[in-house]
């Protein structure tokens, strides 16, 4: 009765479309169908005119792609959004490991209250946190200054400063997000058999040496999974500096490939332009995320 | 031994993590508590001279924001709803039903997956206007209605359902629909909870799609028109708050109370691979 190789029967085959169907058609009328349609429309010069007429629609080839290596602008939004993947990136995992390496030792009392801490600006909707810390960060009245004060540090201009405004974005991100990371790092630590660190006591590694030959290693695939899921998030930054830096001031140093892409396509309505943004952006992600995924092979070859 | 040493410090720098991740949140509600101004003036004070609720208020008296709560809840419990629903209906049917062409269209899905969903962004919204759901509420839950991570966790989750029991229930002449309601969704119902708190939390919170396509003041949720509100009253700390204690706290206590649920659909997601 069970093999699964059993020959499908014809009433089995009419529920399971009739089970499938609505929820693909979903995907693939609204998720897929729409990104292979970026692509087409990043090859047209998609503007005011034809969103009011799509007769005034013309087809311009690579076009919007040549414009867009030569726009400054862009280039400014991808140095942005790179520094903001390759700094916060790192920094984000570094805190969610740390965390999870605390809040799973044997020695910690009361995990669940930390655990429960850590995790819940995971939860918190991004736009309300960003006007938050849009207060913290203020260069007079923000306890950021006022806490560093303590230490003989001289207030520091965030948000108006080219220099400080994406490391504030970058602290604002870590924040909300490691909690999330945590958890799975946490479970990936939980699921390391205890007989690996019996063997390694026994031949007489100490804390150290245990984190780098067993901790790290068993807990690899986790962290590569955290890794490219926060690889992927982060380079679609976009509510952060919508918010707190009022779209990307001060100087469009905090111009994101993701705010560039919304104010070209709802702002000026430049649809074509800001496709062949989001397409560049698309690929962008995808070589990032092979790339990840063949380092981490070639590690464990 | 060292230990009782190494535990110190151990706690220390929890405590220190916990009180640095929970500060910006306990500032947000005493400020959101303070009379106007106090919070913009030094050195900056952490706990309001005298509690005040006038900027709630002023919220929902002046600036329509019950209207704006409704909006949330009204889209976030829609999506939820309908997409449980489709997302169930679908990864069941992976899971347990045979069809041909089912392993291709799964994997094909699967590798889906990882499509960053700003790309879509532009089309969606011209596909929208096309259809005439600018403005309107369908503009966000018909999107939302299926979600490829939704059929996944349902699929892992319904594979260890056995075979036996639905041949059993076929045999007794239960049609396929009455199956799946009275079999399947019981069976279900850890993952489907998981899978309705993520789509609840991830709606109420979702901010660059509800403010492409809600384009109308009267449509908007909590977290487009605290951006608006924000271009708007930047200067009034205080009023600014409340609006974000109001957006935060909701999607904060449903965490609190169903944390267990939440915390395991982020590591059935995690642990995928």
């Amino acid at each position: 009765m069970a093999d699964p190789r059993r020959r499908s029967i014809p009433s089995e085959v009419r529920a399971a479309w009739l089970f499938v169907g609505p929820g693909l058609a979903i995907i693939f009328l609204f998720f897929l169908l729409p990104i292979a349609a970026a692509l087409l429309l990043s090859l047209t010069d998609f503007d005011l005119y034809a969103v009011a007429d799509w007769r005034n629609l013309r087809l311009v080839g690579f076009e919007n792609y040549s414009h867009l290596l030569r726009d400054r602008l862009f280039w400014q939004a991808m140095r942005n959004t790179f520094y903001f993947v390759l700094v916060g990136g790192p920094l984000t995992v570094m805190v969610s490991l740390a965390a999870a390496l605390m809040i799973q030792s044997k020695l910690t009392r009361f995990p669940g209250i930390f655990r429960t801490a850590f995790f819940a600006p995971a939860v918190t909707t991004l736009v309300a946190i960003a006007a938050v810390w849009r207060y913290l960060y203020h260069p007079q009245f923000g306890l950021l200054n006022h806490a560093l004060g303590w230490f003989g540090i001289a207030p520091i201009d965030w948000l108006g400063d080219t220099r400080w405004a994406m490391p504030a974005i970058i602290l604002l991100s870590i924040w909300k997000n490691f909690g999330a990371n945590m958890i799975i790092l946490a479970a990936g630590l939980q699921s390391i058999p205890e007989s690996l660190y019996e063997a390694a006591r026994l031949e007489g590694a100490g804390w150290w040496r245990q984190l780098r030959d067993v901790t790290l290693p068993m807990l690899a695939p986790t962290f590569l999974f955290v890794a490219v899921m926060t690889c992927i998030g982060y380079f679609q930054l976009f509510a952060e500096p919508f918010v707190l830096t009022r779209q990307g001031e001060p100087l469009n140093s905090t111009l994101s490939v993701a705010l560039l892409m919304y104010k070209e396509g709802f702002r000026f309505w430049h649809m074509g332009y800001a496709a062949a943004v989001a397409f560049i952006l698309f690929l962008v992600i995808l070589a990032a995320t092979t790339l990840q995924v063949r380092l981490a092979k070639g590690r464990e070859a | 031994m060292k230990k009782p040493l190494t535990s110190l410090l151990l706690h220390a720098a929890l405590i220190a993590g916990a009180v640095l991740t929970l500060l910006p949140l306990v500032w947000m509600i005493m400020a959101s508590l303070m009379p106007t101004g106090e919070a913009s003036s030094e050195p900056p004070p952490f706990f309001p001279s005298h509690v005040t609720f006038d900027h709630y208020r002023e919220l929902f008296v002046h600036l329509n924001i019950g209207r704006v709560l409704f909006n949330s809840a009204l889209l976030a419990v829609s999506v939820t709803v309908l997409s449980v629903l489709l997302n169930a209906m679908a990864g069941y049917a992976f899971a347990k039903l045979r069809f041909p062409g089912r392993g291709k269209i799964f994997g094909f899905l699967l590798g889906a997956l990882v499509l960053p969903a700003q790309v879509a962004i532009l089309p969606l919204f011209l596909l929208m206007r096309q259809l005439g759901l600018v403005g309107s509420y369908w503009g966000v839950i018909l999107p939302g209605m299926a979600t490829i991570f939704g059929i996944f966790l349902v699929r892992q989750y319904a594979l260890s359902i056995p075979d036996e029991l639905l041949d059993a229930a076929r045999i007794d002449g239960a049609s396929e629909v009455r199956i799946f309601a009275e079999i399947i969704l019981p069976l279900c119902r850890p993952v489907l909870v998981t899978l309705a708190i993520f789509t609840f939390l991830g709606t109420w919170n979702d901010f660059f799609w509800p403010l492409v396509v809600l384009a109308d003041d009267a449509k908007y949720t909590l977290p487009v028109a605290l951006a608006n509100l924000f271009g708007e009253h930047v200067q009034d700390t205080e009023l600014m708050m409340a609006g974000s204690v109001l957006t935060v706290m909701p999607v904060l206590l449903l965490f609190l109370f169903l944390q267990r649920h939440y915390v395991q659909g982020l590591l059935m997601g995690g642990l995928k691979e």
